[in-house]
């Protein structure tokens, strides 16, 4: 009867979530990796081990268990701290620039290599070799090829 | 006595690095043999000059000299030899020496290696390096001095950053700066060609090995600096988009830009301007990143202690060199000639459209990067840009360029036929997309992203085999070795090259698809499991470090009741400045990295621990190194040998086989 | 020619931002409550744990409010130039003890004088992250209304106060 209550030496205890509740601290990881530290040298909300992002990692968490949405715990922190916030920039006026930026270069690219193509094709002809000069590029290609 | 020798060591550099500067690119102009041969004992001279500053410092270090400023602000009584030494680039002065000294290296290098060129290239290329070195030595003497004295001497010194202490410190800055340094040869290349009017495909040939072995040493550079982040950081993150690290991918994306352009330009003569155009641009954004991180006009972890004294000699001499350029360029490259025509689908064509998606990419990481300092220069508010644009932005521009990396070695040069291609293609195209599909469905989750990147990969490596296949059909030798040995070790650099790509895509999306994390608190003698395998913390004890002291954690780390490893995660704290850093064990493997750190100790012996499971990541680092090594393989090739290069030119250097005539 | 200047044109345009950049501060954040409601706050007094002071109760008059803490370097220097304008009595000064231990603020306050007409307690910083606050000292200008209009971010200046905050306060006074 003892022996049932005294912990079996093979048995190996499961450790515990470090979070209380660990859904709640997934959500607060995907929120808080493109949340920036604010007195940090750029870094994540979620790396910063400074006490202002423990601190607003504390009221993300306290949001998530109110059931605030992520839009809603997004404009709470945006209210009072500005788009600085966000490592993904929002739309807006000034971010068009930004994000539309990367299309209209290759958009620009792609044209201008078209027609850098087209126009060096209106201008450069080719010219045929003569038997002479051909006979010497064999000559020439042949050399190369055996040396040692 | 011995940091004055070093000081004045530089200022001689400087003189030295004037005359180069000067008078060999004078001589080119007016045809004078006496003054372009100053530029190889000037070259020489100045290295020795600058190996003597570099050793003055490193000497000051290694016998802990703390009347030098430079030295007591970055190095400790404590700290190790080989750290001490490392610190000579631990901070701002010391990391310009570097610089330069390597500079140095690269202009010795092209003063033996270039006894096939013009003179008068010659000449203009170590006067260009000249000019840029006059501007490094200068920054140094005038705002940036390492030897500048600390009177009185300090007792001890500040200590090197704890997160510097790490053989990450001795190897990763050398070899980025070997990548920046180095395509400094290619721009010189680039301007010494405009200055002389000799722009052609000999131009591009010269330029290629050179290109290519810095191209090499910033693949390293840039790859070392993930996985030592990665494994120095405490929390498993290899790249996070920061202005540091974009400064150094930046110029890795132009000089992947130029080695495909000189392609171009060496087999067919054509865009000699645009090849031209990259070679300023990658050394300009070298020189940018070097602006970047110094000047504090960007927030990075990366970043040196900024002043804006400093800030401003950067941006002119930045202003200066590349304005300068770009100018000699938009007077120049108007009269070269055109080269070869070919189609718009063409192994050309395929190049150049590699081309335009790598300096799309290229532009909009500088976008992305500069764009907060934009809108505040403009007053229009703040913003953050971080992982989640450079990620969203990025791969739709990359994928199209992996895509085409594949058909671009099948399409022959001047015209290829799409329907033809797509036919030889369509088995490899196959056997990707299955794959793509069968993998990720086997492991168990399934996502757009995954099967992309395992899609991209597999095409690269299915072209691969498809191309190979057909050349050694097509050549000859006989047995298949010795066909194999009858290609050129360029395409087989090429191979490996690509190879090491598609690596690095598998690792990529691998961890970034099927890495798992937990956040535990561990119980002496409790177990968690993560991916198969069973963590068993046993508790810590303290170690004693030569400048730091230790708690360090025991994990016994099993799969199916069989041990596999041990693992000894630390919590150091560092005597000098109390600074407390988070070491990380690691238990790399083929297909899998196991990583540990300590977080927090809790009561009764407990520590939090997070523990990650990071399927293929170190084929991401693996897959950098295959693309260097593919690089080396390419430079090795015979064409380039020093015995393959004749005294005597049998050949002009002018000889084309199309006489381009422009109408 | 033209295209060909392009480059060159791009790279000036670049530069141009990078001077620029060279005054900017990339660090300061400007908040984006200036002109809106100031977040209202009901919190123990520090001299006086038992009473309770509220943003309410500041309405109707022009005040600054300025958060501070005893371990805060900063504070230390704009310390004597609250001292000065508290001696000049133009606007009421009210302290906001951010994320600090009571005794040692009290202390601090013996030792160094005290401007304030009411300290307020925040020890666990969330009215600071109301306030948009990321670092101490910085300094709220709010009018009769409860709007905040202006954000001082690091220790207050004489040059600052001269030439930006009186001025505002003078005007917000006088409506």
């Amino acid at each position: 009867m003892l022996m049932l209550l005294l912990p079996s030496p093979a048995t190996a205890y499961e450790a515990q979530p470090l979070a209380a509740n660990p859904q709640a601290e997934a959500r607060l990881k995907a929120l808080a990796v493109e949340l920036r530290c604010l007195v940090c040298q750029n870094q994540t909300l979620a790396d910063s081990n400074a006490p202002l992002a423990e601190d607003l990692r504390r009221e993300v968490r306290e949001m998530i268990a109110k059931d605030m949405s992520d839009k809603e715990i997004i404009d709470f922190l945006v209210t009072r701290y500005g788009d600085f916030v966000l490592y993904r920039p929002p739309w807006k006026l000034t971010t068009t620039v930004l994000w539309l930026g990367p299309f209209l270069l290759l958009g620009a690219g792609a044209t201008g290599l078209v027609f850098a193509l087209r126009r060096r094709q209106k201008k450069v002809t080719d010219v045929t070799l003569s038997e002479a000069e051909h006979s010497r590029v064999e000559k020439l290609l042949s050399e190369g090829v055996h040396r040692p | 006595m011995i940091p004055e020798i070093g000081h004045y060591a530089l200022i001689l550099a400087l003189c030295v690095a004037v005359v180069q500067g000067s008078l060999p690119i004078y001589g080119a102009a007016v045809g004078s043999s006496a003054l372009m041969a100053v530029a190889k004992p000037a070259a020489r001279g100045q290295f020795l000059l600058v190996l003597l500053a570099f050793c003055c410092l490193g000497y000051a270090f290694a016998v802990k000299d703390f009347s030098v400023l430079y030295v007591a602000a970055t190095s400790n009584s404590q700290l190790p030899l080989h750290y001490r030494l490392a610190a000579i680039w631990g901070a701002h002065e010391g990391s310009l020496l570097l610089w330069m000294f390597i500079l140095s290296i690269w202009m010795v290098a092209v003063s033996f290696l270039s006894t096939h060129l013009p003179e008068a290239m010659r000449a203009r290329i170590l006067g260009v390096m000249g000019l840029v070195s006059v501007g490094f030595l200068l920054f140094m003497l005038t705002v940036s001095n390492p030897f500048e004295r600390l009177i009185p001497a300090a007792l001890e010194g500040r200590d090197l950053n704890p997160l510097l202490q790490d053989p990450g410190m001795v190897i990763h800055p050398p070899m980025l700066y070997m990548g920046y340094v180095g395509f400094s040869v290619a721009f010189a290349f680039a301007i010494a060609a405009l200055l002389g009017g000799t722009l052609d495909a000999a131009w591009a040939r010269w330029s290629r090995p050179w290109t290519t072995v810095a191209w090499c040493f910033m693949t390293v550079g840039v790859a070392m600096g993930s996985g030592w982040a990665y494994y120095e950081l405490g929390w498993g993150g290899w790249w996070f988009w920061d202005p540091v690290e974009n400064a150094s991918f930046m110029p890795w994306l132009a000089g992947t830009a130029l080695m495909h352009s000189l392609a171009v330009t060496d087999k067919r003569g054509g865009f000699k301007a645009w090849s031209v155009l990259l070679a300023i641009m990658a050394f300009s954004l070298s020189l940018l990143g070097t602006f970047l991180v110094r000047s504090g006009v960007l927030t990075s972890v990366h970043a040196f202690a900024t002043d804006p004294k400093r800030g401003l000699f950067i941006l002119i001499f930045l202003a200066v060199v590349i304005g300068g350029s770009l100018v000699l360029y938009a007077w120049r490259a108007p009269r070269v000639g055109l080269g070869g025509s070919f189609a718009l689908i063409s192994r050309e064509g395929m190049l150049l459209a590699n081309n335009v998606l790598l300096v799309a990419a290229l532009g909009s990481v500088l976008l992305g990067t500069l764009y907060p300092l934009f809108l505040d220069a403009l007053d229009l508010g703040k913003i953050s840009v971080g992982p989640p644009y450079f990620d969203t932005v990025f791969l739709p521009l990359m994928t199209p360029a992996i895509f085409l990396m594949g058909i671009g070695p099948l399409a022959q040069w001047k015209q290829a036929s799409l329907p033809a291609l797509a036919i030889r293609l369509r088995w490899a195209f196959g056997v990707s997309l299955v794959t793509a599909v069968a993998v990720p469905w086997l492991m168990g989750q399934w996502t757009p992203l995954i099967s992309l990147g395992l899609l991209l990969a597999f095409w690269v490596l299915a072209t691969i085999v498809v191309d190979l296949r057909e050349r050694l059909v097509q050549a000859e030798g006989g047995s298949i070795g010795g066909r194999m040995a009858a290609l050129p070790r360029a395409y087989w650099g090429m191979v490996l090259a690509h190879c090491g790509v598609a690596l690095f895509i598998v690792g990529v999306t691998m961890v970034k698809g099927f890495e798992v994390e937990q956040d535990v608190r561990m119980n002496v003698g409790e177990t968690a499991t993560l991916g198969g395998y069973t963590f068993r913390f046993d508790g810590t004890q303290q170690v004693n470090g030569p400048n730091y002291v230790a708690a360090r954690g025991t994990i016994q780390v099993s799969q199916d009741g069989r041990e596999v490893t041990v693992m000894y995660p630390e919590k150091r704290r560092y005597f000098a400045q109390n600074q407390t850093m988070t070491e990380a064990a690691i238990s790399p493997g083929l297909l899998r990295d196991l990583y540990v750190s300590l977080g927090e100790p809790l009561e009764g012996g407990a520590w939090s621990v997070r523990l990650y499971h990071k399927p293929f990541i170190d084929w991401i680092w693996g897959g950098c190194l295959v693309m260097a090594l593919g690089g080396v393989l390419a430079v090795s090739d015979r064409r380039y040998r020093l015995a393959w290069r004749r005294k005597e030119a049998a050949v002009p250097a002018t000889a084309q086989m199309a006489r381009p005539i422009v109408s | 020619m033209n295209r060909f200047l392009i480059p060159f044109g791009l790279f000036i345009v670049v530069v141009g931002f990078l001077a620029v950049g060279l005054t900017l501060n990339p660090r300061e954040l400007p908040s984006p409550l200036v002109g809106k409601a100031a977040p209202e706050f009901s919190l123990p007094q520090l001299h006086d744990p038992g009473k309770v002071i509220s943003s309410n109760d500041l309405k109707g008059k022009v005040w600054l409010l300025n958060f501070w803490a005893s371990w805060c370097g900063g504070c230390k220097d704009e310390h004597p130039v609250l001292i000065h304008l508290a001696q000049s009595g133009e606007v009421p000064i009210y302290g906001m003890d951010y994320k600090d231990q009571r005794s040692e603020a009290l202390a601090w306050l013996k030792e160094w004088g005290n401007p304030y007409q009411i300290v307020a307690v925040d020890e666990p910083g969330r009215i600071g992250i109301n306030y948009g606050v990321y670092g101490v000292p910085e300094t709220y200008v709010i009018d009769k209304a409860g709007v905040i209009r202006y954000k001082q971010i690091g220790p207050l200046r004489e040059d600052i106060l001269e030439k930006k905050i009186m001025p505002l306060v003078r005007e917000l006074q006088n409506q």
